[in-house]
């Protein structure tokens, strides 16, 4: 039932009926005054037959889902009569924008997300400079720096829990070795920020690294040659050669980490033992476990959908931001 | 994201090889840092098995042991009293396997037609595949649960499957994959011979991208083994994958650090394993999709 209103949805399922045959007779003659790219086979319609698949699966559990949370977003909707909807218009998204804890959220998503995609992009950069050196056993570097992308963040959120323990914890008892006072690295609130961005920093800055890695090995060493016979030394080499190669890496890699850094779930979520209020602070409340609490905890999925839209156009926003600074950007360095 | 179609053309089609000349050689200082960075990469997950092969009185000592003991197979039969751990490994191995199947295939025959086939419309669909990778994860869970509980599949594995069938970033990869390595004139010649589409696309096009396919298959088992938030979601701590079983370690009664740890690492040994003998071909994937990406 759900599965056919969802097809029905989709904009993108495949036209069924033929279009009319004047404009099919046009195209044809298009067609065949337009020259062919070789390789290319002839029967195009039978291209709808290899992506309708995909399409038929990704229209009913992605596409669908995303436009229905815009309708639920306009309704009172409660997770045991989820069937009963009722209308509240834009009231959801008022109840956003006056709401402290959303602000609080927002605040704390975007510090999370500057202090845990910053140095990590930064280390990536670093780590992956000095991967790029012909070093003996470079396989075993890379798999190594890898480990913890394949800890799942539920694994590595319960490890880092143990490690920052206000009183068992190693961090602690390091500070302790080198005298300084303990940290409270779960009640307070840049402690506890710090802590959980140190989950998404260990598990991703290897993954960034082998990107950045595979976009210096693909400059052209002409170039550094050419650097070279200029006089300029390693430090001005990775300034002018190296970083202008790696341009487009560098956005693709703040791009996506802007993408993840909005969504940012289970690590706060975990580290704050499975509770979804956010912590005595705040400390721990990003739009992400917001919405799952509103969702979930509070029983008001109306209000929850309300939140992830805005998440949504809070990334579209965020990356147009990125895609203009570096446009802008690099036509001053142009001019 | 308009960067990653726009970065796409700049492959090229022979890239020197690693260490093919042009890289200086490391210094000590060089390898250094790199140790230095690996031990940290490395250390929590060392510092785990400490952890975990200790007693909870041996860890509350003052000074925390620094190497790794015998108490760690103890610890995990508590561990597993506390959460369906094995369960759990279980299900996590049945709904990545059906999802990362599904992927391969779903994402390798629209790939294929994104690279190699002319429709109306294919650069637009594409384009609209890269869009949605924008979309965040939150912006579906609510209909898909409203879903799977009008299908009945609410707390069953099936609901953690269906909406990860296939992946917006399988079909790129594929595609970019796919535009690169099956060279035009391949597929023509298939053509000539009179050969259909599907005839070309099980006959060239799958032989010559079964690398790409099993990177592919790496990254989404990787990734569906790890996912966390639907999971949680949509299953209950009864049937759970192993991810979600996790949870009922650290929020038992009177939690033990030993035995939180013991029972992460139970759950975790098997895709590390799987990580140390694949890590190399793993590692060669990212850094390919990195550069046609």
């Amino acid at each position: 039932m759900t599965l056919m209103r969802a097809t029905s949805v989709t904009p993108l399922a495949p036209p069924e009926d033929p279009p009319a045959a004047s404009r099919r007779e046009q195209r044809r003659e298009a067609r065949a005054s337009r020259p062919r790219s070789p390789g290319r086979m002839r029967g195009q319609r039978i291209g709808y037959l290899y992506v309708l698949p995909f399409f038929l699966v990704f229209g009913a559990f992605s596409i669908y889902p995303w436009l229905d949370t815009a309708w639920v977003s306009l309704h009172e909707v409660r997770l045991s009569t989820y069937d009963q909807q009722t209308w509240v218009g834009l009231g959801n998204y008022r109840d956003i924008f006056t709401n402290p804890f959303f602000w609080n959220a927002f605040r704390n998503t975007v510090t999370i997300g500057v202090i845990s995609t910053v140095p990590q992009l930064c280390m990536a950069l670093g780590i992956a400079h000095l991967l790029n050196y012909r070093l003996r056993g470079r396989t075993f570097f890379r798999v190594a720096i890898l480990m913890p992308y394949a800890t799942s963040l539920a694994a590595a959120t319960v490890i880092f829990l143990e490690l920052f323990d206000t009183k068992l914890g190693l961090v602690n008892w390091f500070l302790h070795v080198v005298h300084l006072p303990a940290v409270d690295w779960q009640g307070s609130k840049w402690p506890a920020q710090i802590a959980v961005s140190t989950i998404v920093t260990w598990r991703w800055t290897g993954y960034n690294t082998l990107i950045y890695l595979a976009g210096m090995q693909s400059i052209d060493s002409t170039l550094y040659e050419a650097a070279a016979v200029d006089g300029a030394g390693r430090w001005r080499q990775f300034v002018h050669v190296t970083l202008p190669g790696l341009r487009p890496t560098i956005l693709f890699t703040i791009v996506v980490s802007t993408i993840g850094a909005t969504q940012l779930f289970g690590e706060p979520l975990l580290y704050h033992n499975g509770k979804a209020d956010g912590g005595t602070v705040g400390q721990y409340q990003t739009l992400g476990v917001l919405m799952y609490q509103q969702g979930w905890v509070n029983d008001r999925l109306g209000l929850a959908s309300a939140t992830a839209w805005t998440m949504f156009v809070i990334i579209v926003v965020a990356v147009a931001a990125n895609l203009l600074f570096v446009r802008y950007r690099t036509r001053g360095a142009l001019r | 994201m308009t960067l990653l179609t726009d970065a796409a053309p700049k492959v090229r089609a022979r890239r020197p090889r690693d260490g093919a000349g042009k890289q200086r050689d490391g210094s000590r200082v060089t390898y250094l840092l790199v140790a230095v960075v690996t031990l940290v990469s490395v250390f929590p997950l060392y510092y785990t098995v400490v952890m975990a092969s200790h007693t909870n009185a041996e860890m509350s000592s003052a000074t925390p042991p620094w190497l790794p003991s015998t108490s760690f197979f103890g610890n995990v039969k508590k561990a597993l009293e506390l959460a369906p751990l094995n369960h759990g490994l279980l299900n996590s191995l049945i709904v990545s396997g059906a999802i990362t199947a599904a992927t391969v295939a779903l994402c390798t025959l629209a790939g294929f037609a994104f690279a190699k086939l002319r429709f109306r419309g294919s650069a637009m669909l594409l384009g609209f595949c890269i869009a949605t990778m924008m979309v965040p994860m939150q912006m579906g869970i609510i209909p898909l649960y409203m879903m799977m509980a009008r299908l009945g599949l609410a707390g069953h594995l099936g609901a953690v499957i269906l909406p990860m069938l296939c992946t917006a970033f399988g079909v790129f990869f594929m595609r970019q994959y796919i535009s690169s390595a099956v060279p035009d004139e391949l597929i023509e010649a298939g053509h000539i011979d009179g050969a259909s589409s599907l005839r070309i696309f099980w006959s060239i096009v799958v032989p010559a991208v079964r690398p790409a396919m099993a990177v592919l298959a790496m990254l989404t088992f990787l990734t569906s083994w790890n996912d966390f938030f639907w999971p949680i979601i949509v299953l209950s701590s009864q049937n759970p994958t192993v991810q979600v079983s996790f949870q009922s370690l650290a929020t038992g009664y009177a939690p033990q650090q030993s035995i939180i740890m013991a029972g992460t690492l139970y759950g975790t040994i098997p895709v590390l394993v799987v990580f140390g003998l694949l890590g190399r071909q793993i590692v060669g994937g990212i850094m390919e999709g990195a550069v046609k990406g």
